[in-house]
């Protein structure tokens, strides 16, 4: 199967071709008309290449409008800020529910299991009455705090903790660790693969989600990237797609270049932790 | 991290007490370390449970018990008082014609995006695992679709679909074919939506069935050719569908969970619009609790849809229980 001659996998390869041309053909023309002009835009050809470069036009066009750095900034804020959170509440609770034994465990496993069926768009309207009442609408914690526990993480490594060997732990108590240093120090470094999926799954889900921001958020600086593609939208009235475009393509890019960086692991950690969705 | 990892074994106080308790009981064995696992430490237990529960509560159970209180009560935001009305929420769905479309909508959505983002996803891994040349370029390209940012996307595709100016209808004319406008007649928006929906989903299913087919042991085949199985046709009806059945279950209950959730690309491009014609759940919520301030009538809605994925999350775990195990 591995070496059949090139002609005879050509029908294969053309269709995996027409394929992956409809998958990519969103980021091909976005590239194209990020940089065409829009005269050019609204001759409606199928030409990629523009006859005028407007390269400076619409990027500046996107830049003077919208800041659209401070947008990309506020997303990594609320992105590494829940993640900060959901890591530090989270470790903590798996290993305990793996490794030590008390009473009260299977409740609070229990709850979990409970948690990991609810959907987080389920409790935005409680969570909007009391981050209201608290005055904390249009703030990254707003942005941050209903996420801080996350389930699915305690979850995830609880099963990751359990395979690691109990003689392991217990040689660090002899050694005279705490049971917080060996969460942090012993426990964790040994789920690494798990911690990696875990933030890649966190990360690219925060830096898409548009529901929460869209409820909280009102005040411009404190947009996140996708609120800010849609606030430029509005502006613009959505019919400069040269700078739409622009806009679009830098918010998109970190996530895809880091993709593309390490696609193997962005992979393995949204399959395997995307099981919730 | 780092400030807790800093604490260190210093500041472990409890620590000290256990093993001065230990060695004050000479009459007890001295627990080995094994046995000091097994018993537990349920102080430190609690207290290392104790973030995630208090987070736990504050952000998932406490809303959720909220939510269903809302639900029966006709509170408005903003009001200084309400009443609760029973199952009076619920009756006024009956009657509502745009919640009514948004049932519709949603399901017609699952219904479209679910059998075709996983037929094709299927298609698509076993043409990827018939052949060796460039299995990670073609699985990199169909998944980039999940990481990529919805909102940015559907304006790339709002691009592509647009009646006049857009490349996707520029094909259909030098064909000679009908120019719909996709996403602003109400016959095409939900089929272009789900269109959309099917592209981003793919990459995600994709990526399951190439697990599910890497697992099929390569025998089966074989032993299928000796029982007459030629073609590739005959042999993945014959070894890799009834292998995949376990995957596919799980791939048909992710998929319909995740299109259930359909909210960033109707959100962006149509706002439920043309006359309801898009309007689905997730974006009805939004809408009735932050748009028009109903938070009663919106946690009614929101239960609804709650009910809905508890649904398809029970018939998944039902049939993994039953699911057959082959080889």
């Amino acid at each position: 199967m591995q070496s059949r001659p090139l002609i005879l996998d050509l029908p294969r390869l053309a269709l995996l071709s027409l394929a992956a041309f409809v998958v990519l053909a969103p980021y091909i023309w976005m590239v194209a008309v990020s940089v065409k002009p829009q005269d050019e835009v609204f001759k409606a050809s199928l030409s990629l290449i523009p006859q005028k470069w407007a390269l400076v036009e619409n990027y500046g066009k996107v830049l003077a409008t919208i800041p659209i750095w401070t947008y990309i900034v506020n997303g990594l804020i609320v992105c590494f800020g829940i993640l900060f959170f959901q890591i530090l509440f989270a470790v903590p609770a798996a290993y305990a529910l793996a490794k030590l034994n008390f009473r009260g465990r299977e409740l609070v496993f229990g709850f979990v299991m409970l948690g990991l069926l609810v959907p987080y768009q389920t409790t935005a309207l409680p969570l909007y009455l009391g981050i209201h009442q608290l005055g904390l609408l249009n703030s990254y914690t707003a942005l941050i705090a209903p996420f801080t526990c996350s389930v699915f993480a305690i979850f995830l490594f609880r099963q990751f903790f359990r395979a690691i060997p109990d003689d392991l732990i217990n040689a660090a108590r002899i050694d005279g660790m705490g049971e917080f240093s060996i969460v942090w120090r012993v426990v964790l470094p040994n789920a690494l693969p798990a911690a990696t999926a875990f933030a890649i799954f966190s990360v690219v889900a925060h830096w898409n989600d548009l529901f929460w921001p869209l409820i909280v958020i009102q005040k411009g600086d404190l947009y996140t990237p996708a609120m800010g593609i849609l606030a430029f939208r509005s502006v613009e009235a959505g019919e400069d797609y040269g700078a739409l475009m622009a806009a679009a393509l830098l918010v998109t890019a970190p996530l895809v270049l880091a993709f593309l960086l390490a696609q193997r692991r962005f992979i393995e950690g949204i399959t395997m932790t995307g099981l919730k969705g | 991290m780092a400030t807790v990892a800093d604490w260190g074994p210093a500041s472990c106080p409890w620590k000290t007490p256990m093993a001065d308790v230990a060695m004050q009981s000479p009459a007890v064995k001295a627990p080995t370390a094994r046995a000091r696992t097994l018993r537990g430490d349920a102080g430190i237990a609690w207290l290392l449970t104790l973030p995630a529960i208090l987070a736990y509560c504050a952000m998932i159970l406490l809303p959720l018990l909220a939510v269903l209180a809302l639900a029966f009560t006709d509170y408005e935001f903003g009001a200084r008082s309400f009443r609760w009305i029973g199952f009076g929420n619920f009756a006024d769905m009956l009657g509502d014609r745009s919640f009514s479309a948004s049932i519709r909508n949603t399901v017609i959505y699952c219904l479209f995006v679910a059998p075709l983002s996983i037929g094709i996803a299927l298609g698509l891994a076993v043409l990827i695992e018939a052949g060796a040349r460039g299995r990670a370029f073609w699985r990199a390209v169909f998944f980039l679709p999940v990481v990529s940012l919805t909102v940015a996307m559907a304006t790339a595709w709002q691009y592509l679909l647009h009646p006049s100016i857009g490349p996707v209808n520029a094909l259909l004319r030098m064909v000679g074919a009908g120019t719909p406008n996709w996403l602003g007649s109400s016959d095409w928006v939900i089929v272009s939506l789900g269109f959309i929906g099917v592209w981003e989903n793919v990459g995600f299913n994709l990526v399951l069935f190439l697990a599910g087919l890497t697992a099929i042991p390569r025998e089966l085949y074989a032993a299928s050719e000796i029982d007459g199985a030629r073609s590739g046709w005959s042999k993945f009806w014959l070894v890799t569908w009834p292998m995949l059945g376990p995957t596919m279950l799980f791939v048909i209950i992710i998929t319909m969970t995740r299109s259930i959730r359909v909210f960033d690309t109707v959100q962006t491009l149509t706002q439920g619009g043309p006359n309801n014609a898009s309007e689905v759940l997730l974006r009805t919520i939004y809408q009735e609790g932050f748009h028009y301030f109903r938070f009663g009538y919106s946690a009614a809605i929101t239960l609804v849809f709650l009910v809905i994925v508890l649904g398809l999350m029970l018939i998944q775990t039902r049939l993994i229980d039953r699911r057959v195990h082959y080889g």
